[in-house]
């Protein structure tokens, strides 16, 4: 790797810690990151000649910090801009903020950056753009290409989203627990939505936007180093890397979807898999129960079926159980109902899902697990009525490619035993 | 006598890697892994999952079971190499070799008192 790859590397990875430790200093976004920034560029010609610092982080929180310092006197007039050699030179004092870093504040510096971007008065798109700009320190450019908006667009809603939070009040004194707690629920929330984003994506735009599904599980997994011991935060990384280990098999070479049942498991991850179980063995050991522990299951026993038939669908059942019990949703519920035609056939799924169906009237997924279930019971006329409702919602060309797949399927079908007929006259 | 070179590096900055990054500095190690392999030289070789996957367990009375790594220090144990070298020079040489193709970080060179072989496993 060349030594620019390597100053790459390092400013990526020490990025969160130095913001948000520059933002407990000055108090101000705007002002931390543009401390940072400036910090990085004094790398770039620090580092090749001087060497990598023994603490990258250290070292660009203190020069970070210096420069800023510097610029509010500059524009005070008061004081002569020191050279440049007296503010690289640390040595030593890089060394004693390394100690006091190490332990004390920084997991809640990084907390703390996240969670400002999850601020409640954002929208959910909004709180994602902000903290893949400043967290993550993608390029506004990047971030565009991955929402597939323009570049202007994206950065206009960078910008609304950082002028709300500077107006919102931020807290600064360490947190107490339960305030950590919630925080630390907040921002889970949003780097699942990040997952998501990317997740969520259709196999023609998949390639640009899975990135945001690495992004996330980076971010699970720094929160996961700050907060060992919380089995959810365990159970979101888990979770979100089993369903990105399924990534390279969940569309075909023409973009479009294929089911879970019908993909090459050989092209799974296993290495992911392996530390999304790794993880979700650990966080049962606390016996603490959540959402993400429990779809994180789910997705495991999906993921250690070696073919679809292996599938263990009855403790799938029971877990989406469990998940309606502490998460009640009409979503869950369609969720756990494929669980149950597995189980205990269609007609019993069916029924469970009509409980649900006026609040799933405008989801693409209700229609189309409808019109799978009808088709299952050979009722095809209405099945078709369910997928073309289905097409009708869905939300990106591959998710509508899906369900026109099933109706040519049902049309073939249907048409058949009409021509048997016509044959027989 | 036997060595392990035991890999330490910081896991963030790893785990930035892009997937082609990963993949490029893997393909220079298997390099001087099929070099050592050839001298019939190369014990187990271990790249271990990110130290998040850890748990420790302390032997304390009663034994205590403790989520993370042993030890929180800036750069981590992420792997280890066992190999047959004539010497600590030899050896240094070996992980100098392993070194430039994946620099950064830094690997403990620890002469192995006891080694058995076990099962080959899968």
């Amino acid at each position: 790797m060349t030594d620019t790859a390597w100053i790459d590397g390092a400013l990526i990875s020490a990025r969160p810690q130095s913001v948000g430790a520059l933002l407990r200093y000055f108090r101000n976004l705007d002002t931390a990151e543009e401390a940072f920034q400036n910090a990085c560029l004094r790398a770039l010609k620090s580092w090749p000649q001087n060497g990598p610092p023994r603490d990258p982080a250290a070292w660009l929180i203190m020069v970070g910090r210096n420069v800023a310092i510097d610029e509010v006197r500059r524009s005070r007039k008061q004081q002569p801009l020191p050279e440049d050699e007296a503010i690289s030179d640390l040595g030593d004092a890089e060394e004693a903020l390394a100690e006091r870093l190490d332990g004390s504040h920084y997991r809640d510096d990084i907390l703390r950056l996240l969670f400002i971007c999850c601020h409640p008065d954002l929208p959910a798109t909004q709180q994602i753009a902000l903290a893949l700009r400043i967290v993550s320190g993608l390029s506004v450019k990047q971030i565009a290409r991955a929402f597939l908006v323009s570049e202007a667009a994206m950065e206009q809603r960078i910008t609304r989203a950082k002028a709300r939070v500077a107006g919102a009040e931020v807290p600064f004194e360490t947190p107490g627990a339960v305030e950590r707690a919630e925080r630390l629920a907040a921002v889970a929330a949003m780097i699942y939505l990040i997952f998501n984003e990317g997740y969520s994506a259709g196999g023609d735009t998949a390639e640009i936007r899975t990135p945001l599904c690495e992004e996330a599980i980076r971010l699970a997994r720094l929160l996961l180093r700050l907060f060992q011991s919380e089995p959810e935060i365990m159970g979101l990384t888990a979770l979100l890397l089993m369903q990105h280990a399924r990534a390279a098999a969940r569309f075909d070479a023409d973009g479009a979807v294929v089911l879970l049942d019908d993909q090459d498991r050989s092209l799974w991850n296993q290495k992911m898999i392996a530390e999304g179980q790794a993880l979700i063995e650990k966080a049962m050991r606390h016996g603490r129960s959540g959402p993400y522990q429990i779809q994180a299951a789910i997705a495991a026993l999906h993921a250690s079926a070696a073919t679809p038939q292996d599938t263990d669908w009855a403790q799938i059942d029971l877990l989406y159980r469990a998940l309606e019990t502490v998460q009640p949703s009409p979503v869950v519920t369609l969720n756990r109902a494929v669980a149950v035609s597995k189980v205990h056939g269609a007609q019993a799924a069916l029924e469970m899902i009509e409980q649900v169906a006026p609040r799933l009237s405008n989801y693409f997924h209700y229609f189309g697990v409808r019109g799978a279930f009808l088709m299952q019971l050979g009722r095809t006329e209405e099945a078709r009525v369910a997928f073309d409702r289905a097409i009708a919602l869905a939300n990106t060309s591959a998710e509508a490619a899906h369900i026109r797949m099933h109706l040519d399927r049902l049309m073939r079908d249907s048409a058949a035993p009409a021509a048997k007929a016509s044959d027989r006259r | 006598m036997l060595y392990a070179i035991l890999c330490y590096h910081d896991e963030d900055f790893v785990g930035s890697w892009s997937k082609e990054q990963d993949a490029a500095v893997m393909k220079k190690l298997a390099v001087v892994q099929d070099k050592l392999i050839k001298q019939g030289r190369l014990g187990p070789v271990a790249r271990l999952l990110p130290t998040t996957s850890a748990t420790t367990l302390r032997k304390d009375d009663p034994p205590l079971v403790l989520d993370g790594p042993y030890a929180e220090t800036k750069e981590q144990l992420l792997g280890f190499y066992i190999l047959d070298c004539k010497n600590l020079d030899d050896a240094v040489d070996v992980a100098r070799e392993l070194g430039s193709a994946n620099p950064g970080g830094a690997y403990e060179i620890r002469p192995v008192g006891l080694f058995e072989a076990g099962k080959a496993l899968k």
